[in-house]
């Protein structure tokens, strides 16, 4: 039986009185990628919000890692968190650091490793992205695809159980999309690490996802689960079909 | 024969073969240095590694063996695995995948020549860039009496509620605080000769002629500059300017003009409140503090105001409004493309300002004093 590293209960996310989903259960099996996908507007990014402890929910809860997270105290969040990556959007990377001081920090924030295996392991997660070499590098000195990769490296760093993804394609070109769809896959098979991934990319949808769920704006429901080329032979409705399809008939 | 055994890992040397063996769980372990030293103490030719009894691993064995590899490349050392976890292999040869890169950047390191004349070059590049943008920017002011500006009048209407009502209790508190101090600095002088009246003629002339106006100048600079500084430079990290540029539209005259038309509007009728409040805090002294009538306080505050002084106080305002939001709007602009940059943007808005200012204020006052004013 696969175990379930997230856990949704009946949970309504929003700001204030505008509801965006509302009563969604779902489960997040170890090991998944799991894709959050849906039309723009639907919640998406909202829901990752939530999933990272970023915004509260508006009601219900969700287990993470089998602990219930708006109630864990803040040492158990803080516990979790490490257990945790993100990925945001833009990269998210400190300018006024280095990438290997970027990578670094999680490192000397939570572990206890001297500075020479904290070097190491700097070099060997920028090597795993591909960015060997480029420790003494700004952010402002690479490219977007790259500050992306960096990223991905520092959110490896405490070698997570689930690492979380904001839209990893926008903004980079195919080839790069590609690889990093690739880097994705590599890392969760050989790391076992669970990937919740935010966006609306049907290529990287479809190459990537094993589970999904797709958040439906107008009802805030989730209008189908499972995986995309499941979902893609037996949409539950329009909406669904014109997504995965990109509007064709 | 060398050997050498901790919790999960272990080792033996035999005729330069080193036998590496992992066993249980490596856990966020450190490097071994002791296995490294060994490698360079001993002629290794080849080194065995072997991890069949290893349950659990993380990055920090990735990294162990990552570095193993590099040592054997760099030495021509064989390696030879057995029954490594599934993922690792995969997992290093996808960290080998990508070449390092060769050009990567080199340490800065100048000799004291050298920087002194970077230093000297980026000195003189930044003053003809701010000139320009000066130069530039007060034709447009003067020109928008006679043209239409790109500018929207609503953006102009924010700017001017910003610098102008939002500022007036700040100023107040500040001035009517200053007056307080002067007086109380004067009192103890003049009332070695039984003078104290004469603090309201002190006051009045200090606060009117040029203290209400440099203390609401580095209020604005403070509050309103940083402000321009951030928000401009914030738009240049999100590329609104470039944007704007694309999309044909003159960016000084849509971020600039209206900023500059608020700050020199306001900056001389804050002034005035301020002269106001100084007088009021001289006040509060004399009246509280050293037992002067009320009206004798206000009869010589009255004649120690002097039209000559009011609008020379004026001016200054008027100038050190070009100033803050000249400065402000300038390094917004020049601002890089990254959170770091906007700060020290922010920062050198307000210290430029004030330094301006102050050149400002001696500029104007020797010429003045040479006027006989």
């Amino acid at each position: 039986m696969t175990q379930n590293v997230i856990e949704a209960h009946d949970l309504t996310v929003g700001y204030g009185s505008k509801v965006l989903l509302k009563n969604a259960d779902f489960e997040v099996g170890k090991g998944d990628i799991f894709i959050i996908m849906g039309g723009s507007g639907c919640g998406k990014s909202s829901l990752l919000k939530v999933l990272t402890g970023l915004m509260p929910p508006l009601a219900g809860s969700f287990d993470l890692l089998g602990v219930d997270f708006e109630r864990a105290n803040d040492d158990e969040k803080s516990h979790l968190r490490q257990k945790t990556g993100i990925l945001y959007q833009s990269g998210a990377l400190f300018s006024s650091m280095t990438l290997a001081e970027n990578i670094a920090m999680p490192l000397n924030q939570y572990r206890s490793y001297d500075a020479a295996t904290v070097n190491e392991l700097v070099h060997l997660k920028l090597a795993l992205v591909g960015l060997a070499g480029y420790e003494d590098y700004y952010p402002s000195e690479i490219s977007g695809g790259m500050k992306k990769r960096a990223g991905l490296a520092r959110a490896l760093a405490l070698d997570p159980e689930i690492v979380y993804f904001d839209e990893p394609s926008a903004g980079l070109d195919p080839v790069s999309s590609a690889r990093l769809d690739d880097l994705m896959i590599e890392i969760n098979k050989n790391l076992n690490t669970t990937l919740v991934v935010v966006t609306h990319e049907l290529q990287s949808i479809f190459a990537i996802a094993n589970n999904s769920i797709y958040l439906d704006a107008p009802t805030k429901t989730i209008a189908a689960r499972g995986n995309p080329h499941d979902i893609l032979k037996n949409p539950p409705n329009e909406r669904v079909r014109q997504f995965l399809t990109r509007g064709k008939e | 024969m060398f050997e050498y055994s901790m919790s999960s890992l272990s080792f033996n040397i035999s005729n330069g073969v080193l036998n590496l063996s992992f066993s249980g769980d490596y856990l966020k372990q450190d490097l071994p240095t002791d296995l490294f030293a060994a490698i360079n103490q001993n002629n290794i030719t080849e080194i065995n590694i072997s991890a069949e009894t290893l349950k659990g691993w993380d990055s920090s064995f990735l990294a162990l063996l990552f570095r193993l590899n590099q040592t054997a490349q760099n030495a021509g050392i064989k390696i030879k695995t057995s029954k490594l976890p599934a993922g690792v292999k995969e997992l290093i040869s996808l960290s080998q995948a990508v070449a390092p890169v060769a050009d990567a950047p080199a340490p800065k390191k100048e000799d004291f020549l050298t920087a002194l004349g970077s230093f000297t070059l980026r000195v003189y590049h930044a003053f003809l860039r701010g000139s320009k943008f000066t130069f530039y920017n007060l034709n447009l002011f003067f020109m928008s009496f006679f043209t239409k500006p790109a500018s929207r009048k609503v953006d102009f209407l924010f700017s001017l509620q910003d610098c102008g009502p939002k500022a007036v209790p700040i100023v107040m508190l500040i001035s009517f605080m200053v007056g307080l101090i002067l007086a109380f600095v004067g009192a103890i002088q003049l009332q070695l000769f039984g003078a104290q009246v004469y603090i309201a003629s002190l006051v009045t002339i200090g606060m009117t002629r040029i203290m209400a106006a440099i203390m609401v100048g580095i209020i604005m600079a403070g509050r309103t500059g940083a402000s321009f500084a951030a928000t401009i430079g914030t738009m240049q990290v999100n590329e609104e300017i470039d944007a704007l540029k694309t999309m044909g539209v003159n960016a000084d005259e849509f971020l600039v003009l209206p900023r500059l038309w608020a700050l020199v509007i306001t900056m001389p009728l804050l002034t005035m409140l301020a002269d106001f409040g100084g007088i009021l805090g001289g006040a509060a002294v004399g009246v509280l503090a050293l037992d002067i009538p009320y009206s004798e306080y206000f009869r010589y505050a009255y004649n120690a105001w002097f039209l000559k002084h009011f609008l020379v106080g004026l001016f200054h305002a008027f100038v050190f409004g070009f100033i803050i939001s000249l400065s402000g709007c300038y390094f917004g602009i020049n601002c890089g493309r990254d959170a770091d940059s906007v700060g020290k943007s922010t920062t050198s808005a307000v210290v430029y300002a004030i330094v301006w200012m102050i050149v400002a204020t001696g500029i104007i006052t020797f010429c003045l004093q040479r006027m006989g004013i």
